[in-house]
């Protein structure tokens, strides 16, 4: 019986399907996150392509520009974002590619599998995925840019894991809409790029910010809030939308 | 015995060819419906919408009297299509224990070392999916379709490109299954094997049902019989 379903039910009743439900979709997001990782981690199929093209951009902008330590401050955000952004296209693509051989998203979509916890479960794996791209080119970035960039490390492991949430809840929408597509690897990043621009702002503003030494200022701040605003209506759209996006 | 598949003046459209036209059929619960019908027929787009992996345009579907896109139908339904549905990187034990935990199953270990021995792949299981032959993925797919002792069986061909050991082992879970009062619906072009097994048959042509009925002995004599008498081009 799915919660609220009849007028007799009382509210702690509800409250307890509710709940029930919301922890078996949670633990079949985790199985979904799980067994992801599990093929990338033994196939590594997006992790190197991710992390090779994170690095070698990186590399290739230190060279090109040789910027001063001011200047990297003001680019510094910036440049770490769009590449993280252009290296999680590349998680992206692999995420529900990885269902095709075999007919195993049939075999995922007529199990007791409920589509949001799919999405959900894909959106954990590309986050995981995309937070260790971004840790080794952070180490990249403060060696070859000579930056420190750990003088706020809470706060900037915030801005982190909240706009990398974000990219792959999106990231994982997007996927499983375009995964029985012929061009899905041109199309995602064509759809999914303009719908982060807000996200990519406030974590570029965020991340500038941090790197500047300096405590953040309080319109700065808001940028943080355009990050959690950003990650809980996606979030809330993959969860509602899951079902139409994955069988319709 | 109350029906446990309901399709009612069921309709499919790809684009506008009518894949499925009309279709009205009753399934009760407990028997199995073998639905037969040459390439083309409509057999494949049927068993889908029964594993609500396709949405149709009119009419209605019921599943043990649910959408079949419901939790309660789906829990209770076991789907083999024409892909095998495992992932090459994982090994035997890693797929079926991720398909038991995603049917919340209570004692995972356990059911999944118990399929692993029925289906002879104990020694394996640590093997990538990747390395084995056709059989030994074709007896992990029947494993992760009826781990869960599933109380709707949907199966696309199953006996396609079974080798002998494999068919044996096929038909004596269906056969399980029956006598445990789960309800099985499978397209085949095998008809010997199917027919042995089927208590009912519908029989689809060009998206239409042609026939459906009991499983009569005439059938069995002579398999090719339904085709002659109810398809246009008969026995052609």
């Amino acid at each position: 019986m799915t919660p609220g379903c009849c007028t007799g039910c009382t509210p702690n009743w509800v409250a307890r399907e509710h709940r029930l439900f919301a922890m078996r979709t949670l633990r079949q997001a985790i199985s979904v996150a799980r067994k992801d990782l599990a093929i990338e981690f033994r196939t590594k199929e997006s992790l190197n392509a991710a992390g090779a093209f994170a690095i070698v951009i990186l590399l290739l902008f230190s060279f090109a520009f040789d910027p001063a330590a001011e200047a990297v401050r003001e680019i510094g955000g910036g440049l770490l974002w769009l590449v993280f952004a252009f290296a999680g296209a590349l998680v992206f693509n692999r995420g529900f590619a990885r269902e095709l051989p075999n007919e195993c998203l049939d075999a995922l979509l007529s199990s007791p599998l409920s589509a949001s916890s799919l999405l959900i479960g894909k959106a954990m794996a590309s986050f995981v995925l995309l937070l260790g791209v971004e840790a080794v080119s952070l180490a990249v970035f403060g060696i070859f840019y000579d930056m420190r960039w750990w003088i706020q490390p809470w706060q900037l492991a915030a801005v982190f894991v909240l706009a990398t949430w974000g990219i792959a809840t999106l990231g994982a929408v997007f996927g499983a809409l375009t995964v029985n597509l012929r061009l899905r690897e041109l199309m995602l990043p064509i759809i999914i790029y303009p719908l982060l621009i807000p996200l990519l702002i406030a974590a570029i503003e965020l991340t500038n910010g941090l790197f500047s030494a300096e405590p953040l200022k309080p319109d700065q701040l808001l940028w943080g809030r355009v990050l959690i605003v950003f990650d809980i209506v996606f979030t809330a759209l993959a969860l509602a939308l899951a079902e139409t996006i994955l069988v319709n | 015995m109350p029906d446990a598949i309901i399709l009612e003046h069921v309709w499919k459209f790809y684009g506008d060819y009518a894949a499925l036209r009309d279709y009205t059929l009753p399934v009760s619960a407990g028997s199995c419906c073998a639905l037969l019908g040459r390439n083309g027929a409509g057999k494949t787009t049927l068993l889908r919408i029964l594993a609500g992996l396709s949405p149709f345009q009119r009419g209605s579907v019921r599943v043990f009297g649910e959408q079949p896109r419901s939790d309660k139908a789906r829990r209770q339904l076991g789907f083999l299509g024409h892909g095998i549905g495992v992932y090459e990187d994982l090994s035997a034990r890693e797929n079926l224990r991720f398909f038991a935990q995603v049917a919340s199953l209570r004692d995972t270990g356990a059911t999944v070392e118990s399929w692993l021995e029925r289906v002879g792949l104990a020694r394996v299981a640590e093997m990538p999916v990747r390395q084995f032959s056709r059989g030994m993925r074709q007896r992990l797919a029947l494993a992760r379709t009826f781990l869960h002792n599933p109380g709707l069986l949907i199966l696309d061909e199953p006996f396609t490109s079974l080798d002998d050991r494999a068919i044996a082992m096929l038909s004596e879970l269906l056969t399980e299954a029956r006598a445990r009062g789960a309800t099985i619906v499978l397209s085949t072009h095998q008809l010997r094997e199917a027919l042995a097994i089927a208590t009912h048959v519908a029989l689809i042509e060009n998206g239409r049902l042609r026939y459906a009925g009991e499983r009569t002995e005439e059938m069995l004599n002579d398999p090719g019989l339904l085709y002659r008498l109810h398809t246009e081009l008969g026995g052609a």
